[in-house]
């Protein structure tokens, strides 16, 4: 086992346990979940048991580990051996070879996909290797429902540092120092925004943690508030001491019920061992947290949105200013940071503003986590230093287009954000940069497209969400991406009309200028990244009533060609619309008149045979061929 | 003072097979906390209770609390997870986040659809299931992913959701409804939208 290279970030940490017990580690990340690895827990407790090793080796969960797409993932404390893609029976091999036997079950390690090589710890695997994890340190390490091994890795001691020895003063100036900005997506300096709370007037300040991650397609906060919830409480002791709150909120979107349960049992828990509460660290400095659960709306991740929606009240924004600094919960001055900002703070006093700011970009300081979705072999949770480029996140860390496709754009920022095609691939991953490309850092989603993905469908998909998710309180948002939708919309059925194009660039810069909140301002963003870098799509889909990526429904047709059908009829028993008739061993035919398009048929084929065209002349010719087949 | 406001008695606008409300429970289930500033939080532990937000509910909540029940109802329209109408014994969750669209979600939901014979975000006539889309639940790299109550399921097509769905029903008991006769709005207009 090789140790990793200087510099190299992550380390999956399974240490045994506190008393010395060898271990299993399953991650219990949302992903992992999905995959099954709760009854990968289960297998292991049960195997372990009937091999009579119940007392040596201890089961546990461990947050998000961040390779999701090899979920499920445990691993053993004997040299922190990575085993990915569990299944059952593999778990069963697991025990009585590698921990009853002493042996690593070879052929259920990671495979290099570079090097074709068995890796047997996670720190050697590419993806892992290639980060510098500063918010996510704990996240996949530690057990998120053990204050004890958070302890263990030194937490609370930053707080206790800042509020011992630090004046509130002092802690600003370190963050200011360490060019922190915010990780919610607008990223503003958050040493400035903690100053202007602090000097604003008032007994009664609050401070407010924004974990209403709304963006389809990005899931580090949740990662972070599941799978590290301490680290967000201790950024917010010190946030509260350096503002002058003496209460404070966190505010989870109603989606992550996992989240609001490790959030809950970790304040509990360092409410009762003096964490949270009345003259912390002997300080006399006292602070209080609750939790206000979300109920599904996504404008309440803005910040007088969200303000709103803890008072009880529609989650709607107003204008600004007054800022939150200012006038905000309860009418009193309130800082707001994004999840991912919180758990940032305790490393920069840990380590020093300057240990922070020598990463990253110039104007963009330290590291950012990233979702990793869509078309990527890697799929998961990266954090890299800001400035790092597209091409490095998406192709070395993440591996690269899946199923050896090409790459078409890779979608920022979620609804706010925007499509960055291949040719920009080398521009850095810091505020300025992508938001001079069109997109914008966001919150760190990133969902890559390939040649099979409508960049036009991709840009209605979002405005139909922001459509759904406007408030609907100023006209420009509320009606402005209503008629953008139904242009859209009209465009992907094959009914698009000259002028579409310039309609949508009118509305979208309209909406822009004079909606009321973040919603609005940069909702035509998705369709004005598409419109830029993919404009011929559009032309495609009005003039021509072709969908180049043979994704809309309405533009394009499924046929089985002649050729490559070996009439073995999966594809007409798969067909739930009765659609493909043919006899054993001679070619099918789809039904035109019948066809669904749920594409069962296409996907169960085992010979490439059916294909889908799009284009009036495309189609015609492929139903030629298959009437003459 | 709350206001009264007349509506049609509830009980006749009920499903059948649904009992009326408790409105005994309203006062305990609010507990302490105070609904002029948590109302939120209210409705929630109300829902919690009640698997819906029937209408004598709220009448119960505004006259116990003074909070106008024109204000309740702002709230309750606002957010995406408070329903005023009784939902299935099995919720049906399909992912439509950005991951799971790209890969196919709307097909997974146009399976389910048919197969359960309901429209997205309704309920079937037997009370089963409620069919609904949600925005991500963040487990990107499964994608397309769908919830039925507790259970996960990731890495889905349309052929392996229509077999999942009736098992369940098999399971349930519930008789299978037949694939594309009198099925959801997506089948016989060719699937398009």
């Amino acid at each position: 086992m090789s140790a990793p290279a200087p510099g190299d970030g992550v380390r999956v940490e399974v240490t045994g346990g506190r008393d010395g017990r060898r271990r299993v580690s399953v991650c219990a990340g949302t992903a992992c979940v999905f995959a099954g690895s709760l009854k990968i827990r289960d297998a292991f407790v049960e195997e372990l048991a009937a091999a009579g090793l119940a007392d040596e080796v201890e089961v546990r969960i461990s947050g998000c580990h961040g390779l999701c797409s090899q979920g499920p993932i445990a691993v053993v404390s004997d040299d922190e051996t990575y085993y990915p893609r569990l299944t059952l029976r593999d778990v069963q091999q697991v025990v009585s070879e590698h921990l009853v036997g002493g042996t690593p079950v070879e052929k259920l390690l990671y495979v290099d996909p570079e090097t074709g090589e068995r890796v047997r710890c996670a720190h050697d695997i590419p993806f892992y290797r290639q980060q510098r994890r500063i918010a996510l340190r704990d996240v996949g390490v530690i057990d998120p429902e053990s204050l004890d091994e958070f302890l263990a890795r030194g937490g609370y001691e930053a707080a206790r540092t800042a509020l011992t020895t630090m004046t509130p003063e002092g802690i600003i100036e370190e963050i200011l120092a360490s060019g922190l900005r915010g990780r919610g997506g607008a990223g503003f300096p958050t040493g400035l925004k903690w100053k202007f709370a602090r000097a604003s007037e008032g007994e009664v300040k609050y401070i407010i943690c924004n974990g209403d991650e709304g963006d389809p397609g990005a899931f580090m906060d949740a990662s972070i508030m599941d799978g590290d919830p301490h680290a967000v409480l201790e950024g917010m002791i010190i946030a509260s001491y350096a503002i002058g709150a003496h209460e404070g909120y966190i505010y989870v979107r109603a989606e992550y019920p996992l989240a609001v349960r490790r959030l809950r049992l970790a304040i509990r828990d360092a409410e009762e061992r003096g964490y949270l509460g009345d003259d912390l660290f002997g300080s006399g400095w006292h602070f209080h947290l609750k939790i206000k659960e979300g109920a599904g709306a996504f404008v309440c991740g803005e910040e007088t949105a969200l303000i709103a929606s803890i008072e009880g009240k529609r989650g709607m924004p107003r204008t600004r200013p007054p800022f939150p600094a200012v006038r905000g919960l309860w009418g009193k001055p309130t800082n707001i940071n994004n999840v991912e900002t919180y758990a940032n703070v305790p490393w920069i006093i840990a380590n020093g503003a300057a240990a922070y700011a020598e990463l990253g970009a110039e104007k963009s300081r330290g590291t950012k986590a990233f979702s990793l979705a869509g078309k990527i072999v890697n799929g998961g949770l990266a954090e890299v230093p800001m400035g790092s480029t597209l091409r490095h996140v998406i192709f070395d860390v993440g591996g690269g287009v899946k199923g050896g496709k090409a790459f078409k754009a890779v979608q920022l920022g979620g609804p706010s954000g925007g499509c960055v095609p291949a040719s920009l691939l080398d521009t850095p991953v810091d505020y300025e940069s992508l938001a001079a490309t069109g997109a914008i850092v966001g919150s760190g989603g990133m969902v890559v497209a390939d040649e099979s993905t409508c960049m036009v469908d991709l840009a209605c998909y979002f405005l139909e969400f922001t459509q759904k998710e406007s408030c609907g309180k100023c006209v420009p948002c509320r009606l402005g991406t209503k008629r953008m939708l139904e242009i859209l919309e009209r465009i992907t059925a094959g009914e698009g009309e000259d002028g579409d194009i310039e309609r949508l660039e009118r509305l979208a810069t309209t909406i822009k200028k004079t909606s009321l909140c973040g919603l609005g301002q940069t909702a035509p963003n998705p369709v004005l990244t598409t419109l830029r870098y993919f404009r011929d799509e559009y032309v495609a889909h009005i003039d021509e009533h072709r969908c180049p990526a043979c994704a809309c429904d309405a533009l394009i047709v499924y046929t089985i060609d002649p050729d490559l059908c070996t009439g073995c009829t999966l594809c007409a028993r798969k067909c739930p619309a009765g659609a493909i008739s043919g006899d054993k061993k001679q070619v099918h035919r789809v039904d035109q008149s019948l066809c669904v398009r749920c594409d069962s048929c296409r996907a169960a084929c085992r010979f490439d045979a059916v294909k889908v065209v799009s284009g009036p002349e495309q189609i015609a010719a492929a139903l030629q061929r298959e009437a003459e087949g | 003072m709350p206001r009264r406001v007349t509506r049609t008695p509830a009980a006749e606008t009920l499903p059948a097979g649904v009992d009326g409300p408790d409105l005994e429970k309203v006062g305990a289930v609010v507990g302490d906390l105070d609904p002029n500033g948590n109302l939120i939080a209210v409705l929630q532990r109300l829902q919690q209770e009640f698997g819906y937000l029937p209408e004598p509910v709220i009448d119960e909540l505004a006259r116990l609390s003074g909070v106008p029940a024109s204000r309740i109802y702002g709230v309750i329209t606002f957010y995406a997870q408070f329903s005023t109408t009784p939902s299935g014994r099995h919720r049906v969750c399909v992912c439509h986040g950005t991951a799971c669209h790209v890969a196919g979600a709307g097909r997974i939901t146009e399976a389910l659809e048919q197969e359960l014979h309901v429209e997205d975000g309704g309920t079937t006539e037997d009370m089963e299931f409620t069919l609904d889309s949600v925005a991500c639940m963040g487990a990107c790299s499964q994608a397309p992913v769908m919830r039925i109550d507790d259970e996960t399921y990731g890495n889905l097509t349309a052929d392996q959701t229509r077999a999942i769905v009736r098992k369940l029903m098999s399971e349930l008991g519930v008789e299978p409804r037949e694939p594309g006769a009198a099925a959801g709005p997506a089948a016989g207009d060719g699937g398009a939208r």
